[in-house]
């Protein structure tokens, strides 16, 4: 009784938060709706850490970078060669995920304090590039002028909705799929997987190139939803961000980093309005949650309900 | 040739600046296994305490004393308050360092405000060296020889002295250390305060010429960074070769390069990254 009780509850909570997203928008200001927007593409995101940090054990300081490399290409696609909607979406998420092809090799060697390091430095790396590579990236002023897209009757919000539900199904299916609970286990200990005859090489290249696959989409999202991209959106300020957007709602759990986002997006904005002073705050929220709830809000309730 | 000899004395200099910086790095990585994010917040501390100082008494001795100690007693403070707690976490330590590069960056924003400046000279350092039609400013030369004072004086603290001894066994099982009468978590704080005075001198040091700007923190970390993981996280020796190899290649980069001047950087460390993981004088 009790787990049909569970499966119930877990069927209709998504259902019940799908129909809400897809039920609210006329209710709402277009500020509200662009928030909704902002917090979905950057929830996306946060998931896709989630499956390095939370899941394989992997601390990634440069996880915006592909984010802002498939919102790059995007700008530079659709302003500088005036390509086609889906070409741009299409390199978008292809270059980003190439790229994170390209560094999983140089990282998918390396664990714990030594992966967090290159792969700062790597991120580093890209902000540098976005920011010096002048002829192409307009340097610190960023590319604005991205048409806009999805004006019509279908709107931007809704295909964003759409993608954020195919993309949270897509890696709740990957990490309950016996390649996630192999992440799991090389998190949980890499030596013992290793002797059962795993790959955790490959295992962790491939969690890396993942991530980076579904960080793309939402940095392709984010060039359209945002019509401008600049080096803030890949540098360690953004990597940061994302880290405490997974570290916040709870590492290991998809859930938590999808609120985790949209508490940082919140915050983010409505603090916005009255200060300056976001990244101090950032900064105190980072410190208050590794002092108050170092395993994340989400794990928080967890715990203290199995306590119970 | 002059080019390239006058390319490599700039080189030079910028390895220098780096060695003092990443020798912090290293030392707080070796001791602690802290990934200091806040790293580079020390360096710009550094140049603005020792710019308020020096805008009030003209005294670059005095700012540059008052940069290390407040830098250092930031460090200490840092360490002994919020990253004890978390000992032995790297995770944790470094998501709280990175709090408080995030802090410290808004607050020097808030405190000194946008705009760039430079350090003075000190007046005794102001002109340059000629010899067969090669001008090499005296400071940077000066600032070469310091660096390399700096790390014969931390290579004997290390190697030659008690304190070294008690760090070095503290490197190599801190829970031993401790149980022999060592007071590690003292230690470690000190050694924290120690790599945040030496960004802050690193970040004086390059004053005058480098200056101080917003955003100049996380211009530098990724240098630092690069130094640490070429040479090998924990090591002197590493961070010494790391930064002469970054030094070079970031002046030639730009002199060369300019447009893809950070992407030069980026060979080394991953040549470096497929032969030996651990950097060059890296220990497991």
């Amino acid at each position: 009784m009790a787990e049909f009780r569970q499966i119930g509850w877990k069927a209709s909570v998504p259902t019940l938060v799908i129909v809400l997203l897809a039920a609210v928008p006329p209710f709402l200001s277009s500020y509200w709706v662009g928030l909704l927007t902002q917090i979905m593409i950057f929830a996306i995101l946060a998931m896709s850490l989630d499956i390095l940090l939370g899941y394989t054990g992997l601390p990634s300081l440069g996880h915006a970078g592909f984010f802002g490399v498939a919102a790059y290409t995007v700008a530079v696609l659709a302003t500088a060669y005036h390509a086609g909607f889906w070409t741009c979406v299409v390199s978008g998420i292809i270059i980003g995920t190439l790229l994170s092809a390209a560094f999983g090799l140089l990282v998918s060697h390396v664990r714990d304090v030594y992966f967090l390091m290159i792969t700062l430095a790597l991120g580093m790396v890209l902000w540098g590039l976005s920011n010096r590579w002048i002829t192409v990236t307009g340097g610190d002023n960023g590319i604005s002028g991205i048409p806009r897209v999805m004006t019509g009757p279908i709107t931007f919000y809704e295909v964003t909705l759409l993608i954020f539900i195919g993309c949270t199904a897509l890696m709740m299916l990957f990490i309950s799929s016996p390649f996630g609970f192999t992440l799991k286990g090389i998190r949980e200990s890499e030596s013992r997987m290793k002797s059962l005859g795993v790959n955790t090489w490959l295992h962790c290249y491939l969690s890396y190139v993942i991530a980076g696959a579904f960080a793309s989409v939402a940095g392709v999202l984010w060039a359209y939803y945002n019509a401008f991209v600049g080096p803030t959106y890949l540098d360690l300020t953004a990597s940061s961000e994302v880290f405490l957007m997974v570290t916040l709602g709870g590492p290991g759990t998809l859930v938590g980093p999808a609120l985790g986002a949209g508490a940082i997006v919140l915050l983010k904005n409505v603090i916005s309005a009255y200060t300056q002073r976001w990244l101090m705050i950032l900064g105190a929220i980072y410190i208050m949650t590794i002092l108050g709830a170092p395993q994340g809000l989400w794990n928080l309730r967890w715990r203290s309900r199995s306590r119970a | 040739m002059i080019y390239i000899i006058t390319q490599t004395l700039n080189g030079l200099f910028s390895a220098a600046l780096l060695f003092l910086i990443a020798s912090g790095l290293t030392l707080v990585f070796g001791v602690m296994r802290i990934v200091n994010i806040a790293h580079g917040s020390f360096y710009m501390l550094g140049v603005y305490v020792a710019y308020t100082i020096v805008a009030r008494t003209h005294s670059l001795f005095l700012g540059t004393l008052a940069a290390v100690s407040a830098v250092a007693a930031a460090g200490f403070v840092v360490e002994r308050l919020f990253l004890r707690r978390f000992a032995s976490q790297p995770l944790a330590q470094m998501m709280m360092t990175m709090g408080f590069a995030l802090l410290f960056r808004d607050a020097a924003f808030m405190i000194w405000g946008g705009d760039p400046f430079t350090l003075p000279y000190p007046s005794a350092l102001r002109g340059s060296i000629e010899a067969n039609d090669i001008v090499f400013p005296m400071y940077r030369l000066f600032v070469v020889f310091v660096a390399a004072v700096v790390g014969v004086v931390l290579w004997a603290l290390n190697e030659k002295t008690l304190i070294g001894a008690k760090l070095r066994a503290a490197v190599d099982d801190a829970e031993m250390a401790a149980g022999t009468g060592i007071n590690v978590a003292l230690l470690s704080g000190l050694v924290f305060a120690a790599g945040a005075g030496l960004a802050a001198f690193g970040g004086v040091m390059g004053g005058p010429i480098l200056g101080g700007y917003p955003g100049m923190d996380l211009d530098l970390l990724p240098l630092a960074f690069v130094v640490v993981i070429i040479g090998g996280m924990g090591s002197l020796k590493g961070a010494l070769v790391g930064s002469i190899v970054v030094g070079l290649i970031d002046n030639f980069g730009k002199a060369l390069v300019p447009e893809l001047s950070y992407f030069t950087l980026f060979a080394p460390m991953v040549i470096v990254l497929a032969i030996k993981p651990t950097g060059l004088y890296g220990r497991v």
